[in-house]
């Protein structure tokens, strides 16, 4: 069994060749589409529909405490919360987990004043076609879905901001 | 493309993809080998899409106890990772081993120097770089001892596909080693290796996991140990038996493939399985098994109970006594090449004293495991009783290794 | 051989490009998230473990992996 070098390039080039990655983006790209309608209790047990929320500007974060970026996102997504929440705009963080402990403790060490939405059936993750943790989709004053985001990598909460500061710009 | 628009579009699209891959694949095989090079750096530098994770931060310290057979070995392996920036991750290893005593070998056969004490001391570096979901990985280790010097660098390349519940990857691994003998200034031999690693990991369902690896390792050069001798018939001498140094093929070449998996249960508890089989042109066919059980308790604590079995048949030039002197070409009587088999049950308890997820240092545990090792050997005997040459009973030894280290997260 | 290998992996990344459709949702990999179901948790001990076998058995190779996890980003 003589394995040469070159034989071994070959297969890897194919290989990282033939693996380019489905290209998953940020805009919704084309046709705009109402934001589908949810009603979820929230932590404080409070029932929260995206309904009672149009005429602002909603960002809708899926998340789970076992998802690394999703832990780390959340600091930053408490900034956006402080920053627009008197320009008409409102965040909703949806939890995916089934043990709530989990979340009890992260919230914890990580507090947030947005409301915190519980999915253990998982209902709304499947409504939105959620494809990655953490999943991010921002909703304009007319209810239409604006922006739809996969996954977080350090300054993607920029990309939210400016979303967020056009949206808040247009009318009701 | 996933999201809140209709499922239509997205359908036309993968059709037309799938009709362009086929032929893709196909015209990649006619295409030169540096042209094709020059494509993958094309793809590696073109924009990400979606993205990976890098390895955690973490820094482990480590301390291991081997007693068996004669042998003891103890001594420290330290290591530490740490992200740079958000695409880079880099690591730093420490270990050594410290072995004293004299195993089978060296008080029958000569397998060392008498009154055997050795250090090995092993660093090691790593880089992963991170670009979308592709990760590449390029590592170098040095390990010294007085009579053996071994340099390695390895490069792997990993890739999630299937949107992430598919993990493939690539390595390669080239390896050098000085070998020198004590007494000896003379001695000198060198030993190149290779090994190709292929590994793929896939989610099955939410409860299952699964992975299979294939690795292929060529080595050439002075590859056996240059104190061992083999024993041949001889009636001439008191022992019954002569010896002369073993000798040993230039090259080996080895294969393995491995399959192993990890299921949920719903009380949170993990039970595993493994299977290696193992051939090379040396002759040595092995099979290696093992079971494993992980229990929680609390929210702190997880047991892990594993057993693992490992059968092995000899090399064609092994042979515990050869008929009389350079009775072959090569002629072995390593008892790691001879056939046996081996019954390792382990226990492990690890216990979270931080986890804290918003702040950092994070998380960090500290562990105690143990593994207890039955060799049996089927044609390798034991020269130390004085009995009739040919008549020495099969040897066999038990062996304790014990871990205990603390990990950190930050 | 080798060739097998390249059209194997070839094969496999063809399939992942075809765009099925994950049937483990992201929102559905907690429990492969768990530190128990890591074939890795302890690489320090796992890659020890390696070495007190290679250094007394005749096989060598094949003896880890990567993936599996929370499948995040």
């Amino acid at each position: 069994m003589r394995t040469s070098l070159p034989m071994l390039l070959k297969s890897l080039v194919m290989a990282a060749l033939l693996a380019a990655p489905v290209v998953a983006g940020n805009a919704t790209g084309g046709a705009v589409a109402p934001a589908a309608e949810f009603k979820l209790t929230s932590r404080a047990g409070a029932p929260v529909a995206l309904s009672g929320l149009k005429g602002q500007v909603v960002l809708i974060n899926f998340w789970a405490t076992w998802c690394g970026p999703c832990r780390k996102e959340m600091p930053l997504l408490e900034q956006i919360q402080k920053k627009y929440a008197p320009l008409g705009f409102t965040m909703l963080g949806v939890n995916v987990e089934e043990d709530t402990r989990l979340m009890d403790t992260f919230l914890n060490d990580v507090p947030v004043s947005f409301p915190i939405l519980l999915d253990p059936a998982n209902g709304v993750s499947k409504l939105y076609n959620v494809s990655a943790m953490p999943s991010t989709v921002i909703v304009d004053r007319k209810g239409n879905v604006r922006f739809v985001h996969q996954g977080y990598q350090p300054g993607d909460e920029g990309k939210y901001q400016d979303m967020i500061r056009q949206l808040i710009r247009e009318k009701a | 493309m996933p999201g809140v628009l209709p499922e239509a579009p997205v359908e036309a699209a993968v059709a037309t993809e799938m009709k362009v891959m086929a032929p893709v694949g196909a015209a990649l095989a006619a295409i030169p080998f540096r042209s094709r090079l020059k494509l993958l750096l094309l793809l590696l530098t073109s924009p990400a899409a979606l993205a990976g994770v890098l390895p955690e931060e973490r820094a482990d310290a480590l301390y291991h106890y081997y007693d068996g057979g004669g042998v003891e070995i103890d001594g420290p392996s330290l290591l530490v990772r740490k992200s740079v920036g958000e695409k880079v991750s880099v690591s730093l290893s420490y270990y050594v081993d410290t072995i004293s005593s004299a195993s089978i070998d060296v008080v029958t056969t000569g397998a060392s120097p008498d009154g055997y004490n050795e250090k090995r001391t092993q660093w090691g570096t790593g880089v992963d770089y991170l670009r979308g979901d592709t990760t590449m990985s390029l590592g170098y280790s040095t390990s010294d001892e007085n009579d053996y010097q071994a340099d390695t660098l390895n490069f792997g390349i990993s890739q999630d596909v299937f949107g992430g519940l598919t993990t493939i990857s690539l390595g390669y691994g080239s390896g050098s080693d000085e070998v020198s003998r004590r007494g000896d200034p003379t001695f000198a031999g060198n030993v190149d290796r290779h090994a190709y690693r292929l590994g793929v990991t896939q989610v099955v369902t939410r409860n299952l996991i699964m992975g299979f690896s294939y690795e292929a390792i060529a080595d050439e050069g002075f590859l056996n140990n240059p104190y061992r001798r083999v024993r041949y018939v001889d009636v001439n001498e008191a022992t019954g038996y002569g010896l002369q140094y073993e000798v040993y093929p230039e090259t080996r070449a080895s294969n393995a493939a491995a399959i192993r998996a990890k299921y949920y249960l719903p009380y949170r508890a993990a039970i595993s399985g493994e299977y290696r089989y193992f051939t090379d042109d040396w002759g040595i066919d092995a099979h290696t098994v093992e079971v494993g059980y992980a229990q929680p308790f609390r929210s702190q604590w997880i047991f892990d109970f594993k057993y693992r079995f490992y059968t092995q048949s000899a090399a064609d030039f092994y042979s515990d006594l050869f008929p009389y002197a350079n009775a072959q070409n090569y002629l072995a009587r390593d008892k790691e090449l001879s056939t046996f088999q081996s019954h390792g049950p382990h226990l492990g308890a690890s216990y979270t004293f931080m986890d804290r997820q918003g702040d950092r240092p994070m998380k960090s545990t500290v562990n105690v495991f143990a593994d207890y090792y039955m060799y049996s050997y089927d044609d390798f005997r034991d020269l130390r009783p004085d009995v009739d040459v040919g008549t020495e009973p099969l040897y066999s030894y038990d062996a304790i290794v014990v871990q205990a280290f603390f990990s950190l997260w930050f | 051989m080798k060739a097998g290998v390249a059209i194997l992996i070839a094969g496999l990344l063809m399939a992942g490009c075809s765009g099925i459709e994950p049937w483990v949702k992201p929102y559905e990999r907690d429990r492969l998230a768990d530190p128990i179901m890591s074939f890795d948790r302890n690489p320090v001990s796992g890659s020890y473990i390696d070495h007190v076998h290679e250094a007394r058995e005749g096989a060598r190779g094949a003896s880890g992996s990567a993936g599996g996890g929370c499948g995040c980003n």
